[in-house]
């Protein structure tokens, strides 16, 4: 009689990974058969993230990730989320996500080592002034003159160093917490980051701050494209870029994009 | 003819060069074996070709450790404000801890106090609270630097430490040339400055080497605040190329500044360990 249960129990348990298996791009590509793991931030930020509970598909990121999961043929209940920091993406190794979404920029780079989807955000860099400094014209001789800061990991480095090239060294942090702490104690003037981060840490965070401007675009060091990482070789990729292509066709990316970040038309360009 | 020594080696002097070549010849036998172990096994395991090209990347570390060179400017600069403000401060609370005198009662509280608040919190939170805190009261420039504040966060610290390696050495000092310098006439701070001071200090001095390097080590946690010396310029690089290259190159800043350090402390503590003996 046991016998029989565990054969009956086996051979449903069976039945039912093969029928979410089922036709899927990404059938015995994911970490756990049936399942598609993203990893997130430790806090994940809003706009990105909703109260850091990506579970809710609530936020930019966390409602892109369903979208592309449901693509692949994934139901919601499917998705199981991790979290992770940088360093933990690109070291070596087995990695415990399929697809590790926290606003990482593409470069070449950083493409020798992981794997990278197709874009899913392009994000221009913007200027962040604490309340001593809103009246900064948004020009490149002004922000010359500004006390500057940045976290330490982000591509915002390369932009204050190779774009805006201050007369003082940048200070450098280690999250957006710290890079609030050092604008609201005055020990840097401003801050760059993305564009809806800059918006959301100007509108929430900082009292008095404000976004004085973002950068063209067009610039060739600005195209701060978001990709999902990788790890380097995953067979996933081809799945997780015909999800993104898919979504980004039929407009649903163009909405989910609408309704989570901020109009950003109203920052100027800084000339 | 007296040569006393025309009979070659003794017995025994033959005996102990025997021994002698036997342990060097064991001990080079064993080093060649472990370093042939690490060599041959290592890049054996899996996951080496990926763990060499992202930890031991020759291309990475040649782009970047000059620029690491220069951050660690910055480092040796903290180090060397911070370490004199360290040993006097360091001095001051170990002298307020051994007051003798009924009056100064209230110092040796403050010492002691001093000692078991900044000996007890993890140097990271110091320098957070100091770094962050004490600027966010709304100082005005230059003197909000994170450089001043970071750097008092590790002054208050390290002296919490050293008082109690001073005290010890205070402590090492035998009380009876103490009593015999107040017989001679001399006075309490004569007593301190000439006769114990001078010893205490002496005694300390391969200690205090170790808390310099340890120190030399934790200028580094002044980068959750914002300057960029050389883990935070590495954490840059690492960020930039996704490779931990960047890291290894910091370490082996690191270590070749704190190996002859170290060796160096060793030296003294084994003169100072013949002396006494």
């Amino acid at each position: 009689m046991v016998k029989l249960i565990s054969i009956a129990a086996a051979s449903f348990a069976f039945m039912a990974t093969t029928s979410l298996a089922g036709g899927h791009c990404a059938a015995d590509k994911t970490l756990t058969e049936g399942k598609f793991t993203i990893a997130t931030g430790n806090p994940a930020y809003y706009p990105w993230v909703m109260d850091d509970a990506p579970e809710s598909g609530q936020g930019f990121e966390a409602a892109v990730a369903y979208a592309v999961a449901n693509e692949m043929g994934f139901v919601a209940a499917d998705v199981v989320w991790v979290r992770s920091s940088f360093d933990e993406a690109i070291q070596p190794g087995v990695k415990n996500f399929d697809v590790n979404m926290q606003q990482y920029s593409i470069t070449a780079e950083r493409d020798q080592v992981v794997d990278f989807s197709v874009p899913y955000y392009t994000a221009p860099m913007a200027v962040l002034v604490g309340a001593g400094a809103t009246d900064t014209a948004a020009t490149l001789e002004a922000l010359k003159g500004l006390k500057w800061g940045a976290v330490g990991s982000t591509t915002a480095v390369q932009k204050i160093a190779n774009t805006v090239k201050p007369t003082n060294d940048p200070l450098l942090y280690g999250d957006n917490a710290d890079v609030n702490a050092a604008i609201s104690a005055n020990q840097i003037d401003a801050a760059m980051f993305d564009l809806p981060t800059a918006l959301f840490l100007s509108a929430v965070m900082i009292e008095g701050s404000k976004v004085i401007g973002q950068f063209p675009s067009a610039e060739s060091d600005n195209a701060d494209q978001f990709g999902m990482l990788m790890e380097e070789g995953n067979s996933l990729k081809a799945c997780v870029d015909e999800a993104l292509t898919a979504i980004t066709e039929n407009g649903v990316l163009a909405s989910i994009e609408a309704k989570w970040l901020q109009n950003t038309t109203g920052v100027p360009l800084i000339k | 003819m007296n040569n006393t020594k025309a009979a070659g080696q003794t017995r025994r002097e033959k005996y102990e060069q025997h021994q002698r070549r036997r342990s060097m010849l064991i001990a080079a036998a064993s080093t060649i074996l472990v370093l042939a172990a690490l060599v041959i096994f290592v890049p054996m395991a899996p996951g080496w070709e990926k763990v060499q090209k992202s930890f031991f990347n020759a291309a990475v570390l040649t782009k970047t450790f000059p620029k690491l060179l220069d951050a660690f400017v910055v480092n040796v600069m903290i180090f060397a404000w911070s370490a004199p403000a360290i040993a006097i401060l360091g001095l001051f609370i170990a002298l307020a801890r051994n007051a003798k005198s009924p009056a100064l009662f209230p110092l040796r509280i403050f010492g002691a106090t001093f000692t078991d608040v900044f000996r007890g919190v993890p140097v990271i939170l110091t320098v957070y609270l100091i770094g962050f805190g004490i600027p966010g009261l709304g100082l005005p420039r230059p003197w909000n630097s994170p450089f001043i504040w970071g750097s008092l966060a590790l002054v208050l610290t390290y002296s919490a430490y050293v008082a109690e390696i001073f005290r010890s050495g205070i402590d090492s000092v035998h009380p009876s040339q103490r009593s015999a310098a107040l017989s001679l006439g001399l006075t309490e701070l004569q007593v301190l400055r000439d006769v114990v001071l001078p010893q205490a200090v002496r005694n300390v001095v391969p200690s205090q080497m170790n808390m310099l390097i340890a120190l030399q080590k934790d200028v580094s946690l002044l980068s959750f605040i914002g300057p960029v010396e050389i883990f935070r310029q590495a954490g840059v690089f690492k960020s930039l190329f996704a490779n931990f290259t960047p890291y290894v190159g910091a370490a082996i800043i690191f270590l070749i500044v704190t190996i002859p350090a170290t060796r160096y402390a060793d030296y003294l503590m084994a003169r100072q360990m013949r002396e006494r003996r």
